[in-house]
């Protein structure tokens, strides 16, 4: 039986790896995934903000009331490595590589094409297989348009790829107007590959404070569908590699994503639930079903109920919408329309 | 002129190594610590100023792997106190080490013990000196010779270097000359005007230093140590047979010495070219006039001598490099035959003197030469004393003693540099008289602290020094607050070498940093006609004209200045540079200025951003470039229309109500001009009026608090939390609205306990800092928006005149009666601050909890103030926050010394106690004339409340009116075994009657003081079992002297000292203080739950014996944003990083646990408490694997004494669940943006 596919130009051993999560930040679960079958480590976003500000808020503090007073030359030591932010997740980086065999995947979260641009090639330098490239922006200005929201994202990606020669994927969100579009776009820009999607961390209010407080739920299987809709779409139209993320919590979620056309399936809350071994499960029980089923390799089915190969393609655009609506009225024993 | 003075600096360097040199700008600090560390293996530091950057230099150095000249990295060890380092250095050089220590004032006095034995064994060991005033009428960080002088019998000998060069070079030649003495040597320079002077120096390469130091002694040394392997005693006490002896027979060493130093120097001229003598004489040939003096003010002889000399004056000066051992024939030798007349200037006061110590020195060399024959007449000599704590000393005051030597009889035992006119020794001396040369470029910055204008002037002046031909001097004054502080850098740039150790008096270039310094201050008096001034102003150039007041314009007409305007702190935002504005100025002054081309400048300082930046980003380093250039095109000529327009005047210094004493004393210090002060101006003792910081009015705050009475729950957080006593809450009643200014704001108040009364919290507008803890301790939001709080931040200027009157108005309105208020949190806050205003940092943590102290026992407490930041805000003139009630009571307040606090404060209590026990005698002497029931009352009142107090005081008002009768009504009747009269008696009881009143104890200070210096002390004290409140304002830092490590400083965080992080976790001072079962110990955190804040206060003061109160500090030392100072409070008590509880001995007899937990088991990972501060973060990104050790540890450690406290308080633990990290990071180790205002 052959799991292997070919994402982002690499050849993995299978589609399954951790997506961007904590999970890399310990040498030691990075380990442990390995060992578990994961065909790469996708590392966690190092966010623009932190390219910048991080150093900046640093500076700043210690700074700030340096040679204020007659008694005071500066209020913190100058030590001589002060590796920055970015620079420790080089470091880790580094670190990673050295610890395990499979391809590592960096990844930058930015939503400007602004200077910290520059650190994608020193997540190449240090040694990266390829990079992602985290689109997370909410528009909330009323003057700018979806063109431009989506223009944004090729900047971003173009500016990344000037720079850097590995391969570059980019990590969407569902939320755009005309994905298939913008997707066109990327790949024109020069984009290896599309990661769907991005789970948006939603802010929560706290009604007895007034006060916003972020959540962070898992995903659960429920939220596998929209991305099995986009990939069936777009594995259809475009020769990007695709990778699902979000919602993959069993064997069956990541053949359903397969079947619809991702070539590498990333896998984070259900690691955080069950551990790293819950890769191998997954894993294990995909090759079985795809013994049982008959298929030989993955390739066989990587795609095969795409837009353009299932039976009935209506089902993924809007006619679908309908019958969703209609299965699920139906058990409150309300009438259809 | 070169032919007639004698100048020997003539010698030529070995040319190979002299090309090897470098040129560096530097200062004093550096300069003779970069020697020091290429020389020692054991660096034994504690912190005090101003040498402590010698000890942070080292400790960087050697934490960078910096290695000494033999390729050993010498190690640096922080002690509890000075006495400790000075015995640790004992230890290592009798160990066989080459070590060296650094200290000032009190620290070297401290030292002094050990000196004593280092010398009287004859150790090779060097240690160096910053000279600071020693604290006597007041302390004073500053410069003079006192602390050196009280070492002179130590048998150390001392060398004195009067510049950043001379610190360089005869630190290198002490180390030598020990070596090869065997003799110790102190060192030194003068504290400030040398320490911190920057200034362009050639240094030393290691090959220098090798090439000066023979390793023969070196091993000889070694092999002296104490060793098991070769063994030997030191340290045997002897009896009169053997000591007397005994210590005569190091004579041949000290004999030796002065003969090894010149021996010494003579090698050093032929490495270096730069040659020194024990004594230097430089000045005429025939000088008849001669001065005779030791550090930087021999370098504004020189310079005076030189323009004198030049102009045909027989002077000359003779500089004291050797002071000990004092070689009197070389003295006598270094002085010219012609000079007739002598004054010998000594920088410090020995009252009762018959003359100050180098004079009298000079005067016995004098006397045994003519003894000897060698002389054949002794000259005039006299005394005279300048410069003490870095009083100005400047060519025109050396000229006036040249001329006073001109007279018949000089004035002997004279002063300069000051007015005296009380017992006039003064000279007096010629303001106008200036003598620096054209070619220096003189530029004069007034900048906030906070701004960076002194960084950046330290930049600009390594650019020109290091980069250009040019020679530069850069030397920086401070004012005495912490909050809204000014800096005014005075630079110096010229194509000669450099020697004026004195303030700028005539400027070129005037840079004003902040447009607030123009409303009040003459920051234009310094600019010479013609002069080019950069204002930093936010008005663009068409409206800044006429913004200017009337006095600024006046003075930029009559000297006809040109002058410049830039918006900078819109080019700072707009460039993603925050509110750091120091980029942009400088950029201005190289554009402006004319020191260097234009192009080259800001190239240079381009390159001079890229080495400061570089390792630290990219990113950072194309911000300041983006500044740089976006500066050059947003700054303006403005054009000078000749003439004054302006209908704007310069705000009074002090307010008009101020009185008499602030206006012509205090208010002519913040005016910068309290060198003009007299005498006669001073109070004798070093008392000082309470009060006067109210009359200040800083209006440092861009926004103020605004309150929404609508809203407002009136829970009086805010005004708890306020550092500064600025916004504060009234009761009262109705009627007394009359009169109320129209926007002065009132509402019913809401609880029940004062029905029908009226409440206002009022804002001090001019007094506020804009700090916002007030607004981030408010828990009341909008209903419909949420954003807007019951107060809210808004601009200052434009309330500043209503708030005023408002402000006045409410002060006027009665406080409550004490007596009917409930102290807690609201209650505390309705009772009137006796500290107020005071110039604590903007958002300190610890001002809130003095302020709090002054509420609830202001009127009748005695506070004794460990030196440190608490000392320094509570006690730094001009002007004094500690103020007085409508009674005239208020703390009595004292700093002593930083370790002696806990005993000093012992000293009120056992002085209060006496004098309640000699009252309570008295009135039972007495007692049938005062009346029983009254001496009854008074005796065994109960004085556990208000009501209590006030009744007692109550009695003492009645007691006094008796004992008038009794005084005046006596006859000669004899009373008691005493012998005294009634009369007498009456009087004594008259005098003391005030200690009827119980009188609350306080002992403040740091985290430093009482977990290190003070400790002994505070140990003591607590277990003397004595009725004393021990206040600890812990910032886990020594925070005063810049952040160095205590023993409070926790794991993981890195501080000065411990630039990698601290690796033992904080020392738990509240359980070594139960220990003694007898101590009430309450640990607060006013951030966290202001309530129990509050009750530990009350219930440390009831208790009668030893309370300690260990208070959270938030501080700026920590690195964020104080504004979240509270927030981060409270993650400290949730992650269990800083338990609540309070330990009460007196619970123990109703068969309660003393213990007390007032937080629960942590909540969350420490981690989410250290991820918010800076000093956690740099060392975490230095080594994120190291850190995360270190955080384990701190939560084994957390845990650990969570489970004992808990068992303490007799409760059972509930199994702990493991709490997972903080949510996990980016491996960059930051997150500083999600943090607690950490941004």
């Amino acid at each position: 039986m052959s799991l292997i596919t070919h994402y982002l130009g690499l050849t993995l051993s299978s589609p399954f790896m951790p997506g961007s999560s904590p999970l890399a930040d310990d040498i030691d679960m990075v380990r442990r995934l390995e060992d578990a079958g994961a065909s790469a480590i996708v590392m966690r976003s190092l966010f623009e903000e932190q390219l910048f500000r991080e150093r900046y808020a640093t500076i700043y503090h210690m700074e700030m009331y340096a040679d204020s007073f007659a008694e005071v030359r500066s209020y913190f030591p100058e030590p001589s490595e002060f590796s920055f932010g970015p620079e420790a997740y080089l470091e880790h980086l580094r670190k990673i590589k050295g610890a395990v065999a499979v391809p590592v995947i960096a990844s930058i979260n930015g939503t400007t094409s602004g200077g910290w641009v520059k650190f994608a090639e020193l997540i190449q330098q240090a040694g990266a297989d390829a990079l992602e490239l985290n689109i997370y922006y909410l528009p909330t200005d009323p003057t700018e348009t979806s063109a431009a929201v989506e223009q944004r994202v090729v900047d971003v990606l173009s500016a990344v790829r000037a720079a850097v020669t590995i391969p570059v994927s980019v990590k969407l969100s569902y939320s755009y107007s005309a994905l298939p579009s913008l997707a066109g776009q990327l790949q024109q820009a020069g984009a290896d590959g599309l990661i769907l999607f991005n789970r948006f961390y939603q802010p929560d209010i706290d009604m007895e404070n007034l006060e916003v407080v972020p959540r962070i739920n898992l995903s659960t299987s429920q939220e596998l569908l929209v991305r099995l809709r986009w990939l069936s779409i777009l594995s259809a139209q475009t020769q990007l590699s695709l990778a699902c993320s979000g919602g993959v919590h069993t064997a069956d979620d990541a053949i359903k994503s397969i079947m619809c056309g991702a070539h590498a399936v990333q896998l984070v809350s259900c690691l955080l639930r069950h551990g790293p071994g819950h890769l191998k499960t997954i894993k294990d029980e995909t090759a079985k079903w795809m013994d049982e089923h008959g298929y030989a390799s993955l390739r066989q089915m990587q795609g095969n109920m795409n837009l353009s190969r299932c039976p009935d393609p209506t089902a993924f655009e809007r006619a679908n919408y309908m019958r969703t609506l209609q299965s699920w009225r139906d058990p409150l024993g309300m009438k259809t329309l | 002129m070169s032919a007639t003075i004698t100048a020997p600096k003539t010698d030529t360097p070995a040319g190979n190594l002299a090309k090897a040199r470098r040129m560096v700008t530097l200062d004093g600090n550096e300069a003779a610590a970069s020697v020091a560390h290429r020389l020692s293996e054991v660096i034994c530091i504690y912190p005090i100023t101003p040498s402590s950057p010698m000890g942070e230099f080292s400790d960087e150095w050697s934490a960078k792997g910096k290695t000494n000249v033999f390729g050993t990295i010498p190690q640096i060890t922080e002690l509890q106190s000075e006495a400790g380092a000075a015995g640790a250095v004992h230890g290592a050089i009798q160990a066989g080490s080459l070590s060296t220590t650094f200290t000032a004032s009190q620290g070297l006095l401290l030292m002094i013990p050990n000196m004593y034995k280092i010398a009287g064994e004859l150790t090779p060991f060097v240690m160096h000196v910053t000279a600071r005033t020693l604290a006597t009428h007041a302390l004073s960080i500053f410069g003079d010779h006192s602390d050196v002088y009280a070492c002179r019998q130590t048998g150390f000998a001392m060398l004195c270097s009067n510049s950043v060069q001379e610190a360089h070079d005869l630190a290198m030649i002490s180390h030598a000359a020990s070596l090869e003495s065997r003799i110790p040597f102190l060192h030194f320079f003068d504290g400030f005007r040398t320490s911190h002077e920057v200034a362009k120096i050639e240094e030393l390469t290691d090959d220098d230093i090798r090439s000066m130091v023979d390793e023969k002694l070196i091993a000889a040394h070694r092999r002296r140590a104490l060793s098991p392997d070769h063994p030997q005693i030191r340290g045997t006490a002897q009896n009169p047979d053997a000591f007397f002896q005994a210590r005569e027979a190091c004579n041949r060493y000290y004999d030796a010495c002065p003969g090894i130093v010149k021996g010494v120097m003579d090698k050093f001229a032929l490495l270096t070219g730069r040659r020194y003598g024990l004594f230097d004489y430089v000045g005429h040939r025939d000088a008849e006039r001669v001065i005779v003096a030791m550090g930087s003010g021999c370098e504004t002889i020189q310079e005076t001598i030189e323009y004198l000399a030049a102009k045909g004056e027989k002077v000359g000066l003779i500089k004291v490099r050797l002071y000990r051992p004092f070689d009197c024939k070389g003295f006598v030798d270094a002085l010219p035959k012609t000079a007739a007349r002598i004054a010998v200037l000594d920088r410090t006061k020995e009252p009762g003197a018959p003359g100050d110590p180098l004079y009298l020195d000079v005067v016995t060399a004098l006397f045994e030469a003519r003894t000897a024959g060698a002389i054949k007449d002794i000259p005039s000599v006299v005394n005279g004393r300048y410069g003490l704590s870095s009083k100005e000393f400047t060519p025109s005051m050396v000229k006036s003693i040249f001329d006073e030597l001109k007279n018949a009889s000089p004035k002997n035992h004279f002063t300069v540099g000051i007015v005296d006119d009380v017992t006039y020794t003064s000279l007096k001396w010629d303001m106008e008289f200036d003598i620096e040369p054209d070619d220096v470029k003189r530029a004069v910055f007034y900048g906030l602290g906070a701004d960076g204008t002194v960084g950046a002037n330290k930049n600009s002046i390594k650019i020109i020094g290091e980069e250009t031909e040019n020679w530069a001097q850069g030397y920086f004054v401070y004012d005495s607050k912490k909050s809204g502080a000014m800096t005014i850098s005075h630079l110096r740039f010229g194509p000669r070498e450099i020697h004026s150790p004195y303030l700028i008096r005539t400027a070129g270039f005037v840079a004003v940093h902040q447009w607030q310094f123009l409303e009040k201050l003459d920051v234009l008096e310094l600019a010479k006609p013609g002069a080019t001034v950069l204002l930093n102003s936010p008005f663009g150039v068409d409206k800044v004209w006429d913004r200017l007041p009337i006095e600024i314009q006046q003075v930029i007409v009559d000297k006809k200045l040109k002058l410049y305007v830039i918006d900078a702190l819109t080019v700072a935002r707009d460039t993603g540079m925050g509110g750091r504005i120091n980029t942009i100025m400088q950029t201005c002054f190289f554009a402006i200025s004319g020191v260097l081309p234009r192009d080259e400048a800001i190239e240079q300082i381009k390159k001079s951003i890229k080495k400061t930046y570089g390792r630290k980003g990219d990113e950072i380093v194309q911000k300041n470039f983006a500044a740089v250039d976006h500066t050059l095109s947003h700054l303006y000529e403005v054009k000078n229309p000749g003439k004054v327009t302006s209908t704007i005047h310069q705000e009074p210094i002090v307010t008009g109500d101020a009185p008499d004493f602030v206006k012509k004393v205090e208010g002519v210090m913040l005016a910068n001009k309290g060198d003009l002060l007299p005498v006669s101006a001073f109070p004798v003792d070093g008392s000082w009026p309470l009060g006067s910081a109210r009359y200040e009015k800083r209006n440092i705050a861009t926004e103020i608090p605004v309150w929404d009475e609508a809203i407002c729950i009136q829970c009086n957080k805010c005004a708890m939390a306020c550092p500064h006593a600025a916004i504060r809450a009234k009761i009262y009643d109705p009627g007394q609205l009359a009169g109320a200014p129209g926007t002065f704001k009132s509402i019913d108040y809401k609880a029940p306990d004062f029905k029908g009364k009226k409440y206002t919290l009022q804002v001090a507008p001019e007094d506020c800092t804009g700090c916002e803890l007030c607004i981030n301790v408010c828990p009341v939001k909008d209903k419909t928006n949420p954003r807007h709080k019951a107060i809210d931040m808004m601009p200052q200027m434009p309330l500043r005149a209503a708030e005023r009157e408002n402000y006045d108005f409410f002060l006027k309105l009665p406080n409550p009666d004490r007596t009917t208020l409930k102290l807690d949190v609201k209650g505390s806050q309705f009772l009137e601050p006796l500290f107020e205003y005071s110039g604590a940092c903007s958002g300190c943590g610890e001002t809130p909890y003095v302020k709090l102290l002054s509420q609830l026992y202001g009127d009748r407490a005695l506070i004794a103030n460990a030196t440190g930041c608490s000392s320094i805000y509570g006690g730094n003139l001009p002007t004094t926050p500690y103020c007085t009630n409508g009674d005239g009571r208020g703390p009595a307040w004292c700093n002593s010394l930083f370790e002696d606090n806990a005993e000093f404060g012992l000293g009120f209590r056992l002085a209060v106690d006496k004098h309640q026990e000699f009252a309570h005698e008295l009135l039972k002497l007495l007692a049938t004339f005062i009346g029983e029931d009254l001496v009854t009352a008074l005796i065994t009142a109960d004085q556990t409340n208000e009501a209590g107090i006030q009744a007692q005081r109550g009695r003492v008002v009645e007691l006094r009116k008796k004992l008038r009768l009794i005084e005046t009504d006596s006859n000669a009747a004899i009373i008691g075994a005493h012998n005294s009269t009634l009369s007498q008696l009456a009087k004594r009881l008259d005098v003391v009657a005030d200690y009827l009143v119980k009188k609350s104890v306080w002992i403040v200070g740091g985290d430093g003081w009482a977990y290190d210096i003070g400790f002994g002390g505070l140990d003591h004290v607590i277990a003397s079992g004595r009725n004393v409140n021990i206040l600890v304002l812990d910032t886990e830092v020594y925070s005063n002297t810049g952040g160095q490590q205590s023993k409070a400083t926790p794991i993981g965080a890195a501080a000065k000292f411990a630039a990698a992080g601290k690796t033992m976790t904080k020392k738990d001072l509240g359980l070594i203080a139960m220990s003694y079962g007898n101590a009430y110990v309450a640990k607060v955190a006013f951030g966290a739950k202001d309530v129990q804040t509050v009750k530990a206060f009350q219930e440390a003061d009831s208790y009668d014996g030893p309370s300690l109160i260990i208070a959270y500090s938030h501080c700026i030392a920590h690195g964020y944003d104080l504004a979240g100072g509270p927030e981060q409070q409270k993650v400290a008590v949730e992650t269990g990083y800083w338990p609540l509880y309070r330990y009460d001995p007196r619970r123990v007899a109703s068969g309660h646990p003393a213990m007390q937990l007032d937080s629960s088991a942590p909540k969350s990972h420490v981690t989410q408490f250290t991820k918010n501060e800076t000093r956690f973060r740099m060392v975490e990104q230095q080594n994120p694997e190291r850190f995360k050790q270190m955080m384990e540890i701190a939560t084994k450690d957390i845990d650990a004494r969570y489970a004992l406290y808990a068992s303490m308080a007799g409760l059972t633990a509930a199994p702990k669940e493991a709490i997972p990290a903080a949510t996990p990071k980016p491996s960059t180790g930051g997150n500083g943006n999600s943090g607690n205002g950490a941004h």
